[in-house]
């Protein structure tokens, strides 16, 4: 591969002495992109001569064909030249490459906005840390501005359309159903089949009812829904406010003393408020089903029997705590959402980080109010 | 149009008892992004009733000085005076208050997508008015045969072309009448017919409506056609470098860098062009 290079760059580049002064930069062949670059190790290595030169021109009369390789070649040579001070002429080069070379060196270089340094871990913890608290600040900030516009709704001065709520909750209600019922079920059945191995061995197969409808009403039914929702309609939130950022949208409302808090953020928190338990409640019915299917054909529970043996477990404090975890799930998610959307940044991609951004805040902010949830529950008792 | 206060002469329209003050002053504005300042000192004001053109190549901080001027971003230093009153520092609901007196068309238009043509136009009537539904619709039809889009009212955004995008964003930007609309860059995207179209829609406002046009452009023929004043930002000073009416700034300034922007050659040559 290396004698294969050395042999490339024979062929296109060459050297020579006028005097002890001067060097001589014979381009020639084909200087093609696909075909390699010559290094400019082969020019240094002139400079490092016992005699170096001052000044350096160029013959190009064996060049047949050059393109952006030649460019980028004879600009690094120019810029060696600078560092070792050396007089680079390129009258020898072909009259479009001479403009080529002065355009690219011409235009100063627009200082760019500090970019990303290489700081030590210090630096970067330090970094990391004032971004978080900013973060933070951020966070608290639009949930005081959805607290004051929960307030106006109370008092009934929060201005949203209707037809936009009501979009939202068929977006967020009947049309979540067959993902809800799918993964509910199978939540169902998974558990079902979980404890049925073990309490088959006992002779409790009946308790599998129990498992499971305890395990659905207080907890699976509204974290599987919530993940679930997050999944679907955090991002969807995400996307479509983050494209209504990168469109300017947001910036319209501004600009006409329409708060876009009220307008777009109020309906989806209350679509979401108004759903969420409702979907809770259908999983949890869902998953029962589909621990009565695994009762029915694993352990040879009748439906019925499976049923009763549910509803008798089934406590209706259990079943008011997991509804409730959905509501404040149904509000995360839609603050995990519209806050991601609002904070997108102003191209296509970040529509698109938005939305991931969205599902992993909501789902994480799920799991750690599921723990919240638990330490309330076990000190009241329930 | 009932509730327009139209001069048809082309006069100033102020209030009785409002002062002499500037329609706006930009006074000491520093605008910066985090520790990037784009632009340092800047000292302007826009008469009443002026086609006011904020110029400047690509990326010279255009945008971003109007995003500050309508309350989009919050300056590093200085404030932004509307009739003498600081806006900058305007408490909230006085903001809110100084916000319905102007409208601003943005880029692409900024349509909201999920609302109808006759909806974008007719949400900040009944947002800020007490118009009957009945009548909020008749005057966002009205406002879309204004800007030539009669028969659109009930097309969705992604159903128009990006110039009818524009002139329905210009109606909704006229929709309460404003006294100052904001123009950001309405040539871009455009065809040289429409650009010259739209700019006699600008020519309009100003003369029927009695507004304060201020337009962020790049766009030669429409500076020239229709500005009757100007600031020429530059990038590399961060500074004014140029004020006043671009054609007398084109035939007089001995600034290089004004006059290569105003030619795009180097040479004082004249365009071609009325000036309205």
């Amino acid at each position: 591969m290396a004698a294969a290079e050395a042999n490339i760059t024979k062929e296109l580049l060459s050297f020579s002495r006028i005097d002890a002064d001067t060097l001589v930069v014979r381009l020639a062949g084909a200087w093609r992109l696909r075909r390699g670059m010559p290094s400019i190790d082969a020019v240094a290595r002139e400079f490092a001569a016992p005699t170096p030169p001052h000044k350096v021109v160029f013959e190009a009369s064996g060049l047949s064909h050059w393109d952006s390789s030649l460019v980028s070649f004879v600009v690094r040579l120019n810029e060696l030249c600078r560092e070792r001070r050396v007089a680079a002429d390129l009258a020898g080069l072909p009259a479009g490459l001479q403009r080529i070379v002065t355009l690219a060196e011409t235009v100063p270089e627009t200082k760019a906005r500090g970019a990303a340094g290489d700081g030590g871990l210090l630096e970067r913890l330090g970094l990391w840390l004032v971004g978080a608290l900013e973060g933070a600040g951020e966070f608290l900030d639009f949930l005081g501005e959805i607290a004051v516009a929960a307030g106006k709704l109370m008092r009934g001065r929060a201005r949203y359309r209707r037809s936009d709520l009501l979009d939202v909750i068929q977006q967020c209600g009947a049309s979540a159903l067959g993902i809800v019922t799918l993964i509910s079920f199978l939540v169902g059945m998974i558990l079902a089949f979980m404890g049925a191995v073990q309490l088959q061995q006992f002779g409790a197969a009946i308790y599998v009812a129990d498992l499971v409808g305890i395990g659905m009403v207080r907890e699976m039914g509204a974290m599987m829904t919530g993940i679930i929702m997050a999944g679907r309609t955090g991002a969807a939130f995400a996307a479509e406010l983050g494209t209504m950022k990168v469109t300017e949208e947001l910036d319209a409302f501004a600009t006409m003393g329409i708060s876009s808090i009220e307008f777009l953020v109020l309906p989806r928190v209350i679509a979401l408020v108004l759903m969420m338990p409702m979907l809770c409640l259908y999983a949890d019915f869902v998953g029962v089903l589909g621990g009565a299917a695994v009762g029915y054909t694993m352990l040879g529970l009748s439906i019925p029997t499976y049923l009763r043996e549910t509803f008798h477990a089934v406590t209706l404090t259990q079943l008011v705590g997991g509804l409730s975890k959905s509501v404040v799930y149904g509000i995360l998610i839609a603050y995990a959402g519209c806050l991601r959307g609002f904070q997108c940044g102003n191209s296509s991609s970040a529509v698109g980080d938005a939305a991931t951004d969205a599902v992993v805040t909501g789902i994480v902010a799920i799991v750690v109010s599921c723990g919240i949830f638990a330490v309330i529950f076990n000190v009241l008792g329930i | 149009m009932a509730e327009t206060r139209a001069i048809g002469d082309g006069t100033t329209r102020r209030e009785p008892g409002q002062t002499a003050a500037p329609h706006i002053e930009v006074r000491h504005l520093t605008m910066a992004y985090g520790d990037f300042v784009v632009m340092r000192e800047l000292n302007f004001t826009v008469p009443h009733g002026s086609v006011f053109i904020i110029m400047g190549g690509s990326g010279c901080g255009k945008t971003t000085l109007l995003r500050h001027m309508v309350g989009l971003r919050e300056p590093a230093a200085g404030e932004v005076l509307y009739d003498g009153r600081s806006f900058t520092r305007a408490a909230p609901e006085e903001r809110d208050a100084m916000l319905r007196r102007f409208g601003v068309l943005y880029q692409g238009g900024a349509l909201w997508s999920s609302m109808t043509l006759a909806e974008n136009v007719g949400l900040p009537l009944g947002e800020f008015t007490d118009l009957s539904p009945a009548e909020i619709r008749e005057i966002a039809c009205l406002k879309l045969a204004l800007v030539g889009l009669k028969g659109f009212e009930d097309f969705y955004p992604n159903e128009i072309s990006g110039g009818m995008h524009k002139r329905a964003g210009l109606a909704r930007a006229i929709a309460l009448d404003p006294e100052i609309v904001f123009f950001d860059e309405p040539s871009a995207g455009l065809d040289p017919i429409s650009s010259s179209l739209l700019d006699d829609l600008i020519l309009e406002l100003r003369d029927s409506l009695g507004a304060t046009i201020v337009v962020v452009s790049h766009e030669l023929p429409s500076i020239f056609r229709i500005g009757s004043d100007s600031v020429l930002l530059d990038a590399e000073s961060r500074s004014i470098i140029a004020r006043g009416d671009p054609r007398e700034l084109l035939a007089h300034s001995q600034d290089p860098r004004v006059i290569r922007f105003l030619t795009r050659r180097g040479s004082a040559a004249k365009p071609e062009g009325e000036h309205g």
